[in-house]
């Protein structure tokens, strides 16, 4: 095995980043903190290349089989002789390939924050949090150890927090930052039982031995975690549902999917880190990295299968509704999330070596690039115009070219044209989907119509259409602005070419379950009925958004009880408003506090006033008189006196 | 000759010492004469020292020891006590006891 140890700089650079530009950035680093969070993480990138070029195509096959290397490796914490939480980098093919989307598009990401974020008041601040969160994405995937995981994981979560809610003044972004923390770190709760469950069962906490350990049926571990059931279910399935739960709440699954929308409070480039590369995936990838224990365990991986698809569906329908362009994107990453969960879920009874595994991985890697143009795309939109609402846009391609070109290559790859990027890695999906489950490729299909349909209205709605007249955003107005400076558009153009080429890319040449490169095959017409609904769904689009009409409106009021309910994201939120307002609140919160304000509370105030009243009953005796302490001492001395003559024989 | 007077009658007399000493420092008010009663006690414990030293031991000599002992302790602790006294005069422009009456609760 040759030396793996730089990779360790790949995620420590970000940290040091992070500390530099968080301790002394508002000071020394005021202007120069983009530069310096930009150049730490190109260093990143090129040893991320370095990293996949050496592992893919040079000494990572032994026998055909890409093996997983642990680069590093030292024990952290020792609770016995057994378990121990170790911490160490693992280089497998996914992790791989996540370091390599990861500090790509970060860096992309910071790049276009250079013209972006200019001149804001804490543009250092905002570099830090950016390192931060690379640096905890980093370490997410190359954990070796589940509990090394968790750790990064939650931070993951905090730097989102910090993230989110970068303009705190905004009480809508503070309320955004909160929701976010607090659903998934709800859902980590599930994933930390999980991970106990698992632990407990498999003795060990590392997740190459905990794998080996429950694959294998003869094993004792995996005797003692099927044959031991809650609730008439085996621990092994509550322990994976459990992990899922965690997995889905990062992920942005229904019914935790409620914050992602929100998120969108943060600036737009952070969105594009959160959903392009780092946090949803991120639920994807901890169910990829213990696939094989998944794949065993068929319950477990339906419920992945089903929450995936059915989310996939619900955020397609939610966005052709909305009119905030970065709540429709938001909405696209859930509905794109789905795809890579159920692509997992249909995985195991799937086909030849495990094509829904290779066909999530490659949708994360497809996603990831035309995902964060596309936020990157609207954040350049909404530089410009300085709002959210497609309303205020329209007719934009005359004066942001490069964006429009971008925005719309974006689109064909999501909605799935070929030869785009999302062509390819949906296409794999349907086929997985195809052969495991009929239903289930159904939804994916008409999903997949969907996404063409919205992400074409949101594109002709932007830079089509009518162009806005009224007195505050009038024509002049867009002749201010250019269409930003070239650190914008570069990251725009490179990643225009991902999307292009990133789907010929042959995948399963380095990412399968089992490490053996196999032929993927593309199946010419078997891709004919997902093209042509998509080029329906762009058609559709169309013909109702490329020119102002009011056929929308109509077909909306035709639809009637079914638009709202879309367009009020089906009262979702509203329901967990009413479930924590109304009986969390009422029946837990208030109970709860009232014991707290006046029973726990109030027996400390209780010993506290005993203590109160019996001083002030004998503080008398502290006269400040010497001769009354001569008395006392005189008095003692007798009683003791008589004591000890009378009593102490 | 020294039969003639018995052990008791010293312990009398110191017992009445004590008592004297006692009284005075619970009833004076002036530092110097609860001073001058403290010596009183002292010199009280001094005669039982000496006398049960004579009457019960008399082929040693450990309590005649211990009254010199006192006695330079009791020097030592006049000069100390008269130090406080002359810093708490030049404090409060009295040596009564009652005005120094400021560390209470």
């Amino acid at each position: 095995m040759s030396n793996y140890l730089y990779i360790i700089l790949i995620f420590l650079l970000p940290l040091a980043t992070f500390l530099l530009l968080g301790l002394f950035g508002r000071k020394y680093f005021k202007t120069s903190a983009g530069f310096i969070g930009t150049l730490s993480l190109l260093t990143s990138t090129v040893l991320s290349l370095k990293a996949a070029y050496q592992y893919f195509f040079i000494d990572g096959k032994v026998d055909g089989v890409y093996q997983k290397i642990e680069a590093i490796k030292f024990t952290w914490l020792q609770f016995s002789p057994g378990i121990s939480i170790d911490m160490g980098i693992i280089i497998d093919p996914i992790s791989v390939m996540m370091i390599l989307v990861v500090s790509f598009v970060s860096l992309m990401v910071h790049l276009f924050s250079l013209g972006y974020m200019k001149g804001e008041e804490r543009f250092a601040t905002y570099y830090a949090f950016l390192s931060l969160f690379t640096f905890s994405m980093l370490g997410l995937v190359l954990s070796t150890n589940i509990f090394q995981l968790y750790i990064f994981w939650e931070l993951v979560g905090v730097s989102s927090f910090l993230l989110i809610g970068f303009y705190y003044q905004k009480a809508s972004a503070v309320a955004a930052s909160k929701k976010a923390f607090i659903v998934t770190r709800f859902a980590d709760l599930g994933f930390l039982i999980g991970i106990l469950i698992l632990g407990f069962y498999g003795g060990t906490l590392d997740i190459g031995t905990l794998i080996q350990r429950l694959t294998s049926a003869q094993s004792a571990e995996y005797i003692g975690i099927t044959t031991a059931s809650f609730l008439g279910i085996s621990c092994l399935t509550w322990g994976l549902v459990l992990i899922f739960i965690g997995g889905a709440g990062k992920s942005a699954m229904f019914p935790l999917h409620i914050w992602l929308p929100d998120a969108m409070e943060g600036p737009t480039p952070v969105s594009a880190l959160i959903h392009a590369a780092t946090m949803v995936v991120a639920g994807v990838y901890l169910v990829a990295r213990l696939f094989p224990i998944y794949s065993i365990e068929e319950s477990a991986l339906h419920i992945v299968m089903y929450i995936g698809a059915f989310s996939a569906l619900l955020a397609a329908i939610i966005a052709c509704t909305q009119t905030d362009i970065k709540r429709v994107l938001a909405y696209s990453t859930m509905s794109q999330i789905g795809y890579m969960m159920f692509a997992l879920g249909v995985s195991q009874n799937g086909v030849e070596n495990n094509l829904g595994f290779t066909a999530s991985m490659f949708h994360l890697f497809t996603h990831a690039f035309f995902k964060s143009l596309l936020f990157l795309g609207a954040g350049a939109v909404i530089h410009m115009v300085h709002s959210n609402e497609m309303k205020d846009m329209g007719g934009l391609r005359k004066w942001m070219p490069v964006t429009h070109f971008a925005f719309l290559i974006a689109c064909l790859a999501i909605a799935g044209i070929p030869p785009f990027a999302g062509f390819f890695s949906k296409e794999e999906i349907l086929l997985a989907a195809y052969h495991a489950d009929k239903m289930i490729y159904g939804v994916a299909l008409f999903t997949a119509a969907l996404t063409a349909f919205y992400m074409f209205r949101l594109y002709f709605s932007i830079f089509w259409n009518a162009p806005v007249q009224t007195e505050s955003h009038d024509n002049a107005h867009h002749h201010h602005h250019s269409e930003g400076t070239m650190t914008m558009k570069l990251p725009l153009i490179i990643l225009t070419i991902c999307a292009m080429a990133a789907g010929f890319i042959p995948f399963s040449k380095f990412i399968t379950l089992s490490g053996t490169p196999t032929e993927s095959h593309m199946d010419i017409t078997f891709s004919i009925a997902p093209v042509l609904l998509a080029i329906l769904g762009i058609a559709v689009a169309m013909k109702l958004y490329k020119n102002a009409n009011d056929i929308p409106s109509r077909i909306a009021s035709s639809m009637g009880g079914f638009y709202t309910a879309a367009k009020g994201k089906f009262y979702v939120d509203k329901v967990y408003l009413f479930v924590t307002k109304k009986i969390v609140f009422n029946l837990i919160g208030r109970p709860a506090a009232w014991i707290d304000k006046n029973i726990v509370d109030g027996l400390i105030n209780f010993i506290a006033s005993l203590t109160a009243w019996i001083s002030s009953l004998i503080k008398g005796i502290q006269s400040g008189r010497v001769q009354n302490y001569a008395l006392y001492f005189f008095g003692g001395v007798a009683g003791l006196s008589l004591i000890f003559i009378y009593w102490w024989k | 000759m020294m039969n003639s007077v018995p052990l008791e009658h010293i312990l009398f007399v110191s017992t009445a010492l004590f008592f004297i000493g006692m009284y005075g420092l619970f009833t004076r008010r002036n530092l110097i004469t609860i001073l001058m009663s403290i010596e009183l006690i002292l010199n009280s414990v001094n005669i039982n020292f000496v006398a049960f030293n004579k009457y019960l031991y008399p082929a040693k000599l450990d309590g005649v020891f211990f009254a010199i002992f006192i006695i330079t302790i009791a020097a030592a602790e006049a000069a100390v006590a008269i130090a406080i006294i002359i810093n708490l005069y030049r404090s409060h422009q009295s040596i009564d006891v009652e005005d120094a009456a400021e560390l209470k609760f």
